[in-house]
This record gives C-alpha cells, structure tokens and sequence, in this order.
C-alpha cells in the first residue's frame, strides 16, 4: 500500500502549473486535495508518471457565489464550500450535498473541482453539477474552454479533460425564484459512497403548479443520469402531486448494474423510493416550508 | 530507481523537523519512519480507518493521504503534541476516564479527531458528537464509551477554561480588598 513512483512537481503560479502538464502530457496528473487519487495511488490502480501539485498556486481558491451560481475554484476544499454562509444562499443543494461526501475529515483537504474531474458515477458533487446544468472551465496552455455537464462527464471515472489540461474552477448555475432542491442518499455505512441517491430540483410558477421538475440519480449509471420528470407531474399544484407515480417514471428511466453492494433490481426499486422522498422535499422547500 | 528527494521542512508539535524524502513520501510515514514518532498510526491507508489522523494547520486530515511535499512549511499536531508539560490533555484524560479504549490502535486518530471537533464545537449535541467520530473506525469498543468521553472531553474542557478566569477573579478581589 505505497503510491508507485512519479516525478513531483510544485508549481508556484498557474502559468508554471501548465508549462509541466503540457510537458508531461497524457503522463501528467493533477494533485489538489488527493482524497480521491492518493487511494488511487496508494492502492497502485493509477501509476502517473508527473504528479503536478497545484497547492501552491495562488487565486484557485475563491468560492464566488452571487445571483446568478456559485463559481468554485480548483483549489476550494469541500468544508470551505459546505460552510460558506453566501454559497449556501445561493445554491443549498451545494450543502446539501456536501453532508453526504465522505466524512468531515476527508471533506478538510478534498475539493469540489477534484470530485468532479475524478468522475465517479457513485460521487455526489458529480450529479450536483449535472441537475444544475452546470460547467467546468478548464486551462491549458493554448487557452481555456468551458464544458458544460452533459459533455464533461464522458464515462466512470473519465472526463472530457485532455492531457495539458487544468479544471481550474466549476460553476453550479443558480435556480430560479419559487425553487428548492433535495438530496437523499443510501449507503451502507455512514461516509461511504452511495448504493443509491438521488438530487432533486423543484421550481413552482406564480400559482404554485409545478413548472419543472427533474431529478439527477448516483450509482445507476457510468455518468450521473440526469431525468426530467416535468411531464410526468403535469402542470398540477405541488401539494396534489403523486410522487410516487412521478418516482416510477425515474425508474423506469435508469439501468443500473448490480455489484456485490447491490442488485440491479434493489438499485431501481431504491432509486424509485429516493427520487419520490427528494421531489417531495424539494417542493415543499419551493413552496417555502422546511423539509 | 534513482527517486528525486525533496527536502521538507515541518513544524511537528511546535519543533522544527526536516526530512529528504522522495515525492510519494506520505505524511503518515514522514512522521513515523522519517520523524521517528511512531503515535500516528497506519491502518488502512486509504482513507477509510482514520487512525492515521493528524493536525495540519490545526485542521485534521487523513497522514495516509497526504503526501509530506504537499505540506512543505505547514504545521502539524500529532498525537505526541497533544499533551502539555506531561499533563495528558482534556481529551485523553477523557478517553482514560471513560474506558474509550481498548487494544488503542485507533486512538491517535481519534483524540486528534476529537480535539478539533471540541475546539470548533466545545459543547456538541449527541449528534454532532456521533458525526464527528464516524469517520474513524473502531474495532473493540463499541464506541459507545468513545461517545462517552467526547462528552466527557468537553466538560473537562469548559472547566479548564473556567478555572483561569476565576483564578484572574480571586486576584482582582484580593488588590480591590487592599
């Protein structure tokens, strides 16, 4: 259980950060928290040949949230972006899925940008960005380019980031007024990745009918799978929605797989059991009543 | 191979350390093998155990998945650096107290879990306290007693708090009875 060798490189300044993942190419691999890749490492699955620790390079630490999202940079650690009071404003799903990432101790050094270039289907933050519809802007020495979710998650464990390339930041785009979100998650033990879990983004019109709805499930698929299920609530008021119906519209959509966690049947039927429990949060906390 | 080493200088327990290790150095064998302070123990090394927790910077993180490069001048608490002039801290007189242990591999993790969690949150509710020790594993107690002593560790804590103050009280009577 010791990390195979790789050449260490500390880069003080952005612009030395990609002089050595363009040199290193497709042997280069980004360090930031390492909650993800230092397991990786330790356990020989990943065998970098440059590990390009991107710790010291100032300014890739900003959380901006304003009316418009959260913008979150490569170098801001999980706990920042859970305790941050105008994030939190913002975009309450971002806590309410940081609860959910590992332990307090692990969320300390592993950072947001990092989840969502590791990719795991079974990850949180993943999904997050995929109901959103949200983006991730990413440098290299040509220039920089932003990719939106439905594109950036091409696979488990795989990204639309190329070799020379740096995530330097994400940005989780607000909702829009009378929204509110949920997220509900089974794992077999307190802290581990999720059997199940679904995010759920609600938003009422001006007479409180359902105006969209969409759900964004973990562990049932090699990206996180993003289903809109506005069609399937109708234009009725939210109190007289029957989410369990909507719920089977979910599972009706997912294929999952099953492991040694879990069948591919108790996937589905837990899939379908926590989409009906996030909607219904998520409406209630759109029509303004605590969950 | 001939590794590149990297020289690496650490504030441990308040003392300047350096070591010359290679890049894939981790922190928790930094500590043990490089440093010589064996307290910080090594279970799992993928993050899952927590018995390898330290103090970076005050803040605690899993030494297995820390590489010791990453924190080149930074300062860290080990469980060594958690007692004061050979007095055991409130949170180890706690664990003591509260049988919290018992063959004591997971400890170290634990006390330097615990002893951030009590300076952020000196009084947690029963289950901000079972939050915050979820992330190290324990395999002979329970953990019931471990919860105890979480408890306990505030107490101890509030009255050590307490006690300066009211010493500075006696002082400031006594010059006022002059």
């Amino acid at each position: 259980m010791k990390p195979p060798p790789f050449d260490y490189h500390g880069p003080a300044t952005l612009g030395e950060a990609l002089d050595v993942l363009a040199e290193a190419g497709p042997g280069g691999k980004v360090l930031a928290g390492g909650q993800s890749l230092i397991p990786l490492l330790n356990m020989r699955l990943a065998a970098p040949a440059h590990i390009v620790d991107v710790n010291r390079v100032p300014g890739l630490d900003g959380i901006e949230a304003g009316p418009s999202g959260v913008r979150v940079g490569a170098l801001a650690r999980h706990a920042a972006v859970e305790r941050s009071p105008r994030a939190a404003a913002a975009l309450p799903l971002l806590r309410q899925a940081l609860r959910l990432v590992a332990h307090p101790v692990i969320r300390n050094r592993g950072t947001v940008v990092g989840s969502l270039v590791h990719a795991d289907p079974a990850a949180e933050m993943p999904a997050v960005l995929a109901l959103l519809g949200g983006s991730v802007r990413m440098a290299s020495r040509g220039g920089e380019r932003e990719v939106p979710a439905a594109e950036f998650f091409t696979g488990p464990m795989e990204s639309a980031l190329r070799p020379g390339e740096l995530a330097v930041s994400a940005f989780f785009p607000a909702l829009p007024p009378r929204s509110g979100t949920a997220f509900h998650e089974v794992a077999r033990r307190h802290g581990d990745y999720a059997v199940a879990g679904v995010a759920a983004a609600v938003t009422l019109d001006e007479d409180l009918r359902i105006a969209a709805a969409r759900v964004a499930c973990v562990s049932v698929g090699p990206v996180p799978v993003v289903v809109d299920v506005t069609a399937a609530c109708g234009p009725r008021p939210a109190a007289s929605v029957e989410w369990e119906a909507v719920a089977r519209a979910v599972r009706d959509r997912i294929d999952p797989e099953g492991d040694i966690h879990a069948t591919a049947d108790y996937r589905r039927h837990l899939t379908g059991v926590l989409a009906a429990r996030a909607l219904r949060d998520a409406a209630a906390a759109a029509r303004g009543e605590e969950s | 191979m001939n590794e590149t080493r990297h020289r690496v200088t650490l504030t441990v327990n308040g003392v300047l350390r350096e070591a010359t290790v290679p890049g894939r150095r981790l922190l928790s064998d930094c500590l043990r093998h490089d440093l010589g302070l064996t307290g910080t123990h090594v279970g799992c090394e993928h993050g899952v155990c927590g018995a390898c927790t330290v103090l970076l910077d005050g803040e605690p993180v899993r030494s297995c998945l820390t590489f010791a490069v990453m924190v080149d001048g930074h300062e860290i608490t080990t469980v060594e650096g958690l007692a004061r002039d050979g007095e055991l801290s409130p949170v180890q007189r706690a664990f003591a107290e509260c049988h919290a242990l018992q063959c004591g591999f997971c400890t170290p993790g634990f006390l330097c879990t615990v002893t951030a969690f009590l300076r952020d949150n000196p009084a947690p509710a029963e289950e901000e306290a079972l939050e915050a020790v979820a992330g190290n594993l324990c395999r002979c107690t329970g953990y019931q007693n471990i919860l105890k002593a979480v408890h306990r560790a505030a107490e101890l804590q509030a009255e050590l708090q307490a006690e300066p103050r009211a010493e500075r009280q006696t002082e400031l009577r006594v010059e006022e009875d002059r």
